[in-house]
């Protein structure tokens, strides 16, 4: 009996503590972000930081203006959510609501696969084929461009839309789907106007789930995107947040390096409000039911 | 006068039998109760009356059905015009999660466009058909899930009359509602009968005796009797039909 006690005690207290350690973890890697990311905004001034257009941190006069990387990694988002999200959408319906189930489980297996490929993989692929194609067909001079980033990550977003909003279409009671084909509505109509905005909330999280991989992308990017600091133009080269930390961070030293956990601080403030926004969408969605 | 026919229908899931050689006549304006106990197929053969059961892949139908003379399940008949001529209620309240007047306008809006005005007019319409008007013309943008479980169900009948059907299928209706939720709709379909046929499918014997014209008792997929309902419940031909309605088993 007493022993019994000692290991429930023990196990208690095991949960808690992991439970714990990713409380710690993270909100450790808040403050040591903020504390290393301060002091050089603070140097270089906000708005010159946030909104300077010229980033050359080793000149004579160095300057570290991040507007193009903010621009780079805003458009390439919005570029892959505009083409990810309807190509996505219209899978999760395909997959919830039309497919027989053994094409289902054969797409299933693909996009599982999608989205177990390694993110350098889709850099590589980029790299190799994409990056030559979007040169060849645009006449450019070089491929890697905010196009080609655009491109490989709407296909890195896929994975998620897809199974999250699959997952809420699945879940869309069939009451609601009888109700309108027994008013006489076709399949098309009863997708459209039932099942799809009775899924919005569901729908909505895997869109911004998306826009959180697509912005904290890093490896993929690197490789099809140019990675030279210009304001972004669709078929120039470019440099998002993440590509400026993780290409620069191997060789700069001082306050370049300081100006590097800026714009990793800058980065973090990003993910942190899309995931208040996702937490927002699913608590109403959830509020409703 | 009867509206809709059955011939010789029988239904399979897959290799399962679930209607035998059912052949019944539904009569316009009455209301048509459907008894038996759960698993006779009463709710099945409900569905087939506005081809429901088409979305359940393995079903098979022979025989025949026929609403106003037209052969339902004839090659080149359109189902979508068939559910828009014979509406249904379902046995929980399945209002779409969406405003009170756009549940109404939902199924108008799928066959008809409509100017403002005259939307308007049929939601109201629809609503005093089904005896909600007064409780909900205030706050017709509100959340249909806002509603109690009567009214939702009154709503969803609502929203059946709101396409102009000639027949309402009604699946146990009451049978997620409370006592007095049950009696106002009881009520309702007293009135619904003057300019519309009403076939329910019911758990409840006393229900069936109180409002229902006409009575059919299904068991195990056959059609044991039919016929008048205070005949069918103060005398039944059959003894199967006395057991049950006798409470003996079900």
């Amino acid at each position: 009996m007493k022993t019994k006690t000692i290991i429930e005690q023990t196990m208690k207290t095991t949960f808690f503590l992991c439970g714990m350690l990713t409380i710690v973890i993270t909100f450790g890697i808040a403050v040591y972000m903020v504390i290393s990311g301060i002091p050089a905004i603070r140097e270089i001034g906000l708005s010159d930081f946030l909104f300077g257009q010229v980033w050359n941190p080793t000149g004579a006069e160095p300057q570290f203006g991040i507007l193009p990387f903010i621009l780079t990694s805003v458009y390439a988002t919005l570029g892959a959510i505009a083409i990810g999200v309807p190509i996505g959408l219209a899978t999760a319906i395909f997959l919830a609501k039309v497919a027989p189930p053994k094409v289902a489980a054969a797409v299933n297996t693909a996009v599982e696969l999608l989205a177990g490929i390694p993110s350098v993989v889709y850099g590589f692929v980029g790299m190799i084929v994409l990056v030559p194609l979007v040169m060849n067909v645009f006449n450019l001079r070089n491929g890697a461009t905010l196009f080609s980033a655009i491109l490989v990550l709407s296909i890195m977003i896929l994975p998620g839309i897809i199974n999250v909003s699959r997952t809420a279409l699945a879940a869309v009671p069939r009451e609601y789907e009888e109700a309108s084909y027994a008013l006489g509505a076709t399949k098309v109509e009863t997708i459209c106007k039932v099942s799809v905005p009775a899924a919005k909330s569901g729908i909505a999280a895997g869109i911004v789930l998306g826009i959180g991989r697509a912005v904290g992308e890093t490896m993929a990017v690197i490789l099809v995107a140019g990675n030279v600091a210009n304001m972004p133009e669709l078929f120039g080269s470019v440099r998002s947040l993440t590509m400026a930390i993780a290409g620069e961070m191997s060789y700069a030293t001082g306050f370049h390096r300081n100006v590097l956990f800026s714009i990793g601080l800058v980065l973090f403030v990003f993910i942190l409000l899309i995931n208040l926004t996702l937490n927002l969408i699913l608590k109403r969605g959830g509020a409703k039911r | 006068m009867n509206i809709i026919r059955t011939k010789d229908l029988s239904l399979f899931y897959g290799s399962f039998q679930a209607l035998r050689d059912i052949n019944l006549n539904i009569p316009e304006r009455e209301i048509t109760a459907l008894i038996g106990p759960s698993g006779c197929g009463k709710s099945t053969f409900l569905r087939t009356l506005n081809r429901m059961n088409d979305l359940i892949p393995g079903v098979k139908i022979t025989g025949q059905i026929t609403c106003h003379g037209e052969d339902i399940y004839a090659h080149g008949t359109d189902p979508i015009a068939l559910r828009k001529q014979v509406g249904m209620v379902f046995q929980k309240p399945n209002p779409f999660p969406m405003s009170i007047f756009d549940n109404i306008a939902y199924g108008p809006k799928l066959h008809e466009s409509l100017s403002k005005p005259d939307m308007a007019d049929l939601v109201e319409r629809s609503l005093r058909g089904a005896a909600l008007w007064d409780e909900v013309k205030d706050r017709l943008k509100k959340s249909a899930l806002s509603l109690s479980g009567g009214q939702q169900q009154r709503l969803c009948i609502a929203r059946a009359l709101s396409v102009s059907p000639d027949v309402l299928l009604m699946d146990e209706p009451t049978s997620a509602l409370d006592p007095a939720s049950t009696m106002k709709i009881e009520e309702l379909m007293g009135r619904l009968k003057q300019n519309y046929t009403v076939v329910i499918v019911t758990h409840n014997m006393q229900q069936a005796a109180r409002i229902s014209d006409r009575t059919a008792f299904f068991l195990t997929g056959d059609l044991v009797e039919t016929g008048r309902t205070d005949e069918v419940f103060s005398m039944p031909r059959d003894k199967r039909t006395e057991d049950y309605i006798t409470g003996r088993f079900g």
